[in-house]
């Protein structure tokens, strides 16, 4: 009585290359019902799901309700400044407390990397990270794949370029190992200063200059460029990075082909996008936002099979 | 072990034959063909449609709406069921509001496949009528759900099942009776 994805959504690190094609096969058919009339399905009727927010999201968060609420499970939210409280206390705190009132699952979003493991391995309850420090974010990682797929009809042998800030980026992360398990060749692209060192390891290409990773891509993922990160002196100045490593429609109109657009949210347009390129006839980001609640109905849906108090319920049949 | 035995309930002329008859007997009841929808359940319900709407083609002239329905995320077993389904496709081609609905499906049983259907159904709107044509009836209904039209009756003995082949995933149309081994 397991579920395909286990207990748990952690990370793409983990997961198969099959188990990742069953998320996105699963999306797939999913996206239908947001288009219909009555934009619901029964499936998780009677299933209660917390969303535990440490840190300010609206997109994700949205998303995530929103998948919840097509597959009528109930949901909760809850938005936690953790600036004064010890996290490590807290989220044990908050463990017990909401295993105390039966739930089903926790989406969690938190600025430490490895919170939602931390979590998931003190609670029985279904976990799903949304997003924790730098570490993953695979849902975004899912969605992207699944955007992907649809505009290159397969990943096998295409070639996605990570820009920006992926020293600090969960969404780098997830992508890098969910394109690479899918067989992509994936590069990266950003200054120095904010690529992790040995970035090599990972099993990708590095290009120092924006225009190498255009005439070399099938498709780009552009990063949000923290607007923090220049006080903390990763880079001079908003319009320097917007010269060296800004995507804009000259670069890619040099391109030996078209260059399909993603890009994360939110955008700082005239910084890492310019907007003739978030607006232009290649971009997917809106695709991307689409996709973004399908793929959460479909892992809700695959890890729900894996809930203790209906396994509990089918025992007698184990 | 018993090795199972397999009597053909319908070959492929059969089923050609059983499909035509039930063709007729949809366009009978509806007086026509006009409002009339036909929806496959996934998978071999949608095959199964799609050869009556070709018969109705060739005895009416008229392009019957076909749809795909499926129903894995209206079952009422999900949380007992072991590895999660795989979902499969739906597909209304036109709106139901107003229209009259045939759901097609191959094997009617226990009927809570056509409950989750109807439960379905309903969330595209309220077609005029509803109703059922399935291939085979084999009976064993465990809520109170009934076909118009059929096209075989089959006594299922305990512990046997029905296959349904199609053309489009088995090879070959037709309807086998598997049984175990009689000890």
């Amino acid at each position: 009585m397991s579920s395909p994805l286990g207990k748990d959504l952690l990370g793409l690190e983990h997961l198969s290359a099959e188990q990742i094609n069953l998320v996105l096969d699963t999306a797939e058919p999913l996206k239908e019902i947001s288009e219909r009339a009555i934009k619901k399905v029964p499936t998780l009727r009677g299933a209660t799901i917390v969303n535990l927010f440490f840190e300010a999201s609206t997109r994700t968060r949205t998303s995530f309700e929103f998948a919840e609420k097509r597959m009528s499970a109930d949901t909760v939210n809850i938005a936690i400044a953790a600036s004064s409280v010890s996290k490590g206390e807290t989220l044990v705190d908050t463990a017990r407390n909401l295993e105390a009132m039966k739930i089903d699952m926790v989406v969690i979003r938190h600025q430490s990397s490895g919170a939602a493991r931390f979590l998931a391995e003190r609670i029985e309850s279904n976990v799903i990270n949304a997003g924790d420090g730098t570490h993953e974010h695979p849902t975004q990682g899912l969605l992207d794949l699944l955007t992907l797929r649809q505009n290159l009809g397969t990943l096998q042998g295409k070639r996605v370029c990570i820009c920006g800030d992926v020293l600090h980026s969960r969404v780098a992360r997830s992508n890098i190992w969910g394109l690479t398990k899918l067989g992509a060749e994936v590069a990266v692209c950003g200054p120095r200063s904010l690529l992790p060192n040995a970035i090599e390891q990972m099993g990708v290409h590095v290009f120092d200059r924006i225009e190498q990773a255009i005439e070399w891509a099938d498709a780009l993922n552009i990063l949000r460029l923290q607007l923090e990160r220049m006080q903390a002196g990763y880079i001079p100045s908003l319009r320097e990075y917007n010269r060296v490593f800004g995507v804009t429609r000259e670069r890619l109109d040099r391109a030996p082909r078209d260059v399909l657009i993603l890009h994360p949210g939110p955008m700082n347009r005239g910084v890492e996008i310019d907007s003739d390129v978030a607006d232009g006839p290649h971009s997917v980001i809106l695709e991307q936002v689409t996709n973004g609640v399908a793929v959460r109905m479909a892992v809700l849906y695959l890890l729900a099979g894996n809930s203790p108090h209906l396994a509990d319920a089918a025992k007698g049949n184990a | 072990m018993a090795t199972p035995t397999s009597t053909v309930v319908l070959s492929a002329r059969a089923v050609e034959r059983t499909v035509s008859r039930m063709a007729d007997e949809i366009i009978e009841r509806n007086d026509g063909t006009e409002r009339l929808v036909l929806v496959g359940i996934q998978r071999r319900g949608v095959q199964i449609a799609s050869r009556i709407a070709a018969v109705i083609k060739s005895r009416e002239g008229a392009d019957v709406p076909i749809g795909a329905l499926d129903i894995t995320l209206y079952r009422d077993d999900l949380q007992t069921v072991g590895p999660r389904p795989v979902v499969g496709k739906t597909h209304l081609p036109v709106g139901i509001e107003g229209m009259h609905v045939v759901i097609v499906d191959d094997v009617l049983f226990t009927g809570r496949t056509i409950r989750a259907a109807l439960d379905e159904l309903a969330d595209f709107g309220r077609p005029a009528r509803v109703g059922l044509a399935v291939l085979v009836d084999r009976g064993g209904r465990e809520l109170p759900i009934q076909p118009d039209v059929v096209g075989k009756h089959v006594d299922v003995p305990a512990g046997a099942r029905v296959d349904v082949s199609v053309v489009e995933f088995d090879g070959k149309d037709e309807v086998v009776l598997v049984a175990p081994e009689a000890s």
